[in-house]
């Protein structure tokens, strides 16, 4: 990473400002400087970076110090919060009809990722809200576009309409509504060409569509990765189409996503939705907090947390608990931690959202998924004897499990080893010194993670 | 003679459907950075703190990014000093100068790297939706204009739709696109479109990749494969690895910059959608940085619209009217 996290880069400011009552001016101006360079390397815009440097500015000088915080956290807290009432406060929905369907449009520029973003829209809107989407295909400029489309539909099992390249988006906009409303569709999700914000008869085009069928819901959708620029797309679009929501797409890459914060402060709109991933249900509702601290590079701590809380099951978490402080945890308790981590999501995505994942520490680590995989294989190839019972293991077991699951020995050696030094670990940790419970019950559960 | 005049003569020189491609696709991005430039000069006649921290706003809403632009600046206000520029009219050239020499490090190394007799293999890379299959389509046009025979590889066997639409490209050109199933090892396509581009005696292999976000380890090994299945094959293909980048992109350029070079030993950079109002000011951070050179851009929708990266046409692009006007007030 180019740039390293705001917190990181505030800790020498800090340091000077320790033991201080009140933040003064000039403490809060030379933490301002650093809260504008990150921000202006997390791509916002620099006219947005400016006057949010100004309002929190006056905000911060002449502040009490909480007396759980240091000055600099202090100054963090309020630009967090500030950043959050900027980023749009709470979730925000996606509108439903009062008379369906409700007809919802995507736009954005080319490659921004609207045909994909479709696609899990839907699916989203199907899991979580029970609804029955139809898809419609009125990109006719991009060459196998629609083909996309019908491709992703088949595999959502979705109704997609299109008309071919011939039709104008307009009719095959009409034309979904219609067979929306034929085959008891709640939402038609109308797919548009990429265009540049700049093309006056593409964006009169739009403009057609939106008259045509009058969309309930307008998104922008936008890449995360955006530059600057954002600014001057979300203000085009906006003005021609009076957009009512953005989706920001690819934030599974490591961008800070300052276009997030350019798109809202112009445009007003909420974020709706995220796009976390290439897989068709990577898509979250849009969490504003957490964006904001993304943005600052402070880790995404809150993500984590909700990810830690739905996936591990409670009533498991303390058997396995009780388990480990009587140090006769098994390889089945293993290999199902093991499953409940990587239920969270994919480990890169979990570290990434550890704060101080951008630290220099963390550079270096990288998560192979295969890896896992094969420690997943050698304790599958166990039989229930030995992995109730490690002890047993002597050179002939090794050799069998080796070849049933396609490893080394070495390999079931070591993790072997690592099972046993993770049993110590964890007696340690439950044992008389309560040290590691600290995080709760997030804490306990995550030793494959350090 | 000063920068401008110089800078004018060469362009001149040059065809002028080359200065047009240009001149039309940077419209937009010169429209707004002129604009500012103008402002900025007719605003601030002397050159002070002030004025260099109108600058630095000007390149940062670029994307050049912050420490490439704090290093210019810094560049800028030792020149201003040692040529005891006091006019902010007389710096305009200096700043273009710097600029054009930044983006144009060791010359005219921005030209591709064709083979004579042996078949060109080019690889393209880079995250989602930068225009990858886009531009191997407008290349595989404009090689076989040049009376070249080309073969496309469609090695974005991930994303749905991909095949067909460099199949669509395929047709439009009138060059044949190697393939396999959907969701078929794409190291095994190259192997075919390598065998099967020799059998014909093709000139140029162009490669597609699926789009990945470099953060994505597994991804990356994958590419890292396609490249070693290439050279396998052929010892000194791929001959250009080429990072198709987005110019709306921001910050985030670098590290993918960064992150393919790491795994494919990127050897240049074509520069899509620079006929938006992005002015993809972060290749004058990546050139900085890590040395890549911009070898090609994509100017427009047509056809014919990906050019051969001239940093002078680019930077003239940008300043025309500056240029223009003091290259005659002064002749």
């Amino acid at each position: 990473m180019a740039f390293e996290g705001l917190a990181e880069r505030l800790q020498s400011t800090f340091d000077k400002m320790k033991g201080r009552g009140k933040v003064s001016e000039a403490d809060v101006k030379e933490m301002m400087r650093e809260v504008r360079l990150a921000l202006l390397e997390a791509d916002v815009n620099f006219k947005v970076v400016k006057k949010f440097v100004n309002d929190v500015k006056e905000r911060a000088v002449g502040q009490e110090v909480m007396k759980s915080l240091t000055p600099g956290q202090q100054v963090i807290k309020v630009v967090n919060e500030e950043l959050t009432a900027l980023m749009g406060g709470e979730e925000s929905k996606i509108a439903a009809s009062r008379k369906p369907p409700t007809v919802v449009m995507l736009a954005g520029l080319q490659g921004a990722g609207k045909t994909t973003t479709v696609a899990k829209v839907a699916n989203h809107l199907r899991k979580h809200h029970n609804r029955k989407p139809l898809l419609a295909a009125a990109d006719i400029y991009r060459p196998a576009a629609i083909d996309q489309l019908e491709t992703l539909g088949k595999q959502l099992d979705m109704p997609v309409y299109s008309k071919g390249t011939d039709a104008s988006p307009v009719d095959i906009a009409k034309g979904a509504v219609e067979e929306a409303k034929e085959a008891n569709c709640d939402y038609v999700l109308i797919d548009t060409a990429g265009r540049l914000h700049v093309d006056e008869e593409l964006m009169d085009e739009l403009q057609q569509v939106r008259e045509a069928v009058e969309p309930e819901e307008i998104l922008l959708v936008i890449d995360s990765m955006t530059g600057q620029d954002a600014v001057n797309v979300a203000e085009s679009f906006h003005e021609q189409l009076e957009v009512t929501g953005a989706i920001l797409t690819k934030l599974d890459g490591d961008t800070r996503g300052g276009a997030a914060l350019s798109v809202r402060e112009v445009t007003g709109v909420p974020i709706k939705f995220a796009g976390t991933g290439e897989k068709i249900d990577e898509i979250d509702v849009f969490h504003p907090e957490r964006m904001a601290s993304r943005i600052l590079g402070m880790g995404d701590m809150l993500s984590l947390i909700e990810k830690a809380e739905t996936s591990v099951d409670d009533e498991r978490a303390k058997e396995l608990q009780k388990k480990m402080k009587s140090a006769d945890l098994t390889f089945d308790d293993f290999l199902e931690q093991l499953e409940q981590v990587r239920n969270m999501g994919p480990l890169d995505d979990l570290l990434q959202m550890m704060p101080g994942a951008n630290k220099k520490a963390m550079k270096n680590i990288q998560v192979d998924e295969s890896q896992i995989g094969r420690v997943e294989a050698i304790v599958r190839s166990m039989t229930k004897h030995e992995k109730d019972n490690p002890s047993v293991m002597n050179a002939s077991r090794k050799r069998r499990i080796a070849k049933g699951s396609g490893t080394t020995i070495q390999d079931v050696n070591r993790l072997l080893k690592q099972f046993e030094d993770m049993k110590k670990m964890m007696k340690q940790m439950t044992g008389g010194n309560q040290k590691g419970k600290k995080k709760g019950k997030g804490g306990m559960q995550l030793p494959f993670l350090q | 003679m000063g920068f401008f005049e110089k800078l004018k003569n060469k362009v001149t020189q040059q065809t002028d459907t080359v200065t047009e491609k240009f001149k039309e696709g940077l419209t937009k991005t010169r429209d707004s950075f002129a604009e500012q430039m103008n402002e900025l000069f007719a605003q601030y006649r002397t050159v002070d703190e002030e004025f260099f921290e109108e600058l630095e706003e000007i390149l940062i809403g670029a994307d050049a990014g912050v420490s490439t632009v704090m290093e210019l600046i810094d560049e800028l206000k030792e020149e201003a000093r040692r040529r005891n520029i006091k006019d902010s009219k007389n710096i305009a050239p200096v700043i273009t100068e710097k600029l054009a020499e930044k983006l144009d490090k060791t010359g005219d190394d921005a030209s591709l790297n064709m083979q004579g007799d042996e078949m060109t293999v080019i690889l393209f890379v880079g995250v989602n939706g930068v225009g990858k299959t886009t531009t191997i389509g407008k290349m595989a046009h404009s090689f076989k204009e040049e009376g070249k025979k080309v073969v496309m590889a469609a090695g974005d066997t991930f994303r749905a739709g991909a095949i067909e639409q460099l199949d669509v490209w395929g047709e439009r050109v009138g060059v044949d696109v190697v393939k396999q199933q959907a969701g078929s090892d794409p190291a095994a396509v190259m192997y075919d479109a390598i065998q099967s581009a020799r059998s014909k005696n093709a000139d140029v292999l162009l490669c597609d990749t699926a789009g990945r976000l470099q953060n994505k380890v597994n991804l990356m090994k994958e590419l890292e494969k396609v490249k070693r299945v290439i050279s396998r094959e052929i010892p000194s293909a791929p001959h250009e690895v080429l990072l198709v980048l987005d110019a709306t992109t921001g910050q985030n350029a670098m590290s993918q910059a960064k992150t393919f070079q790491e795994a494919t030993d990127v050897s240049g950079i074509a520069l899509t959608k620079l006929d938006g109002t992005a002015k993809g000011g972060i290749v004058l951070a990546i050139r900085n940085e890590l040395d890549i050179p911009v070898k090609l851009v994509g100017l427009g929708e047509k056809m014919d619209d990906m050019q051969p990266f001239d940093a002078e046409q680019f930077v003239y692009g940008l300043f025309r009217e500056l240029v223009e006007e003091q290259a005659e007030e002064s002749s």
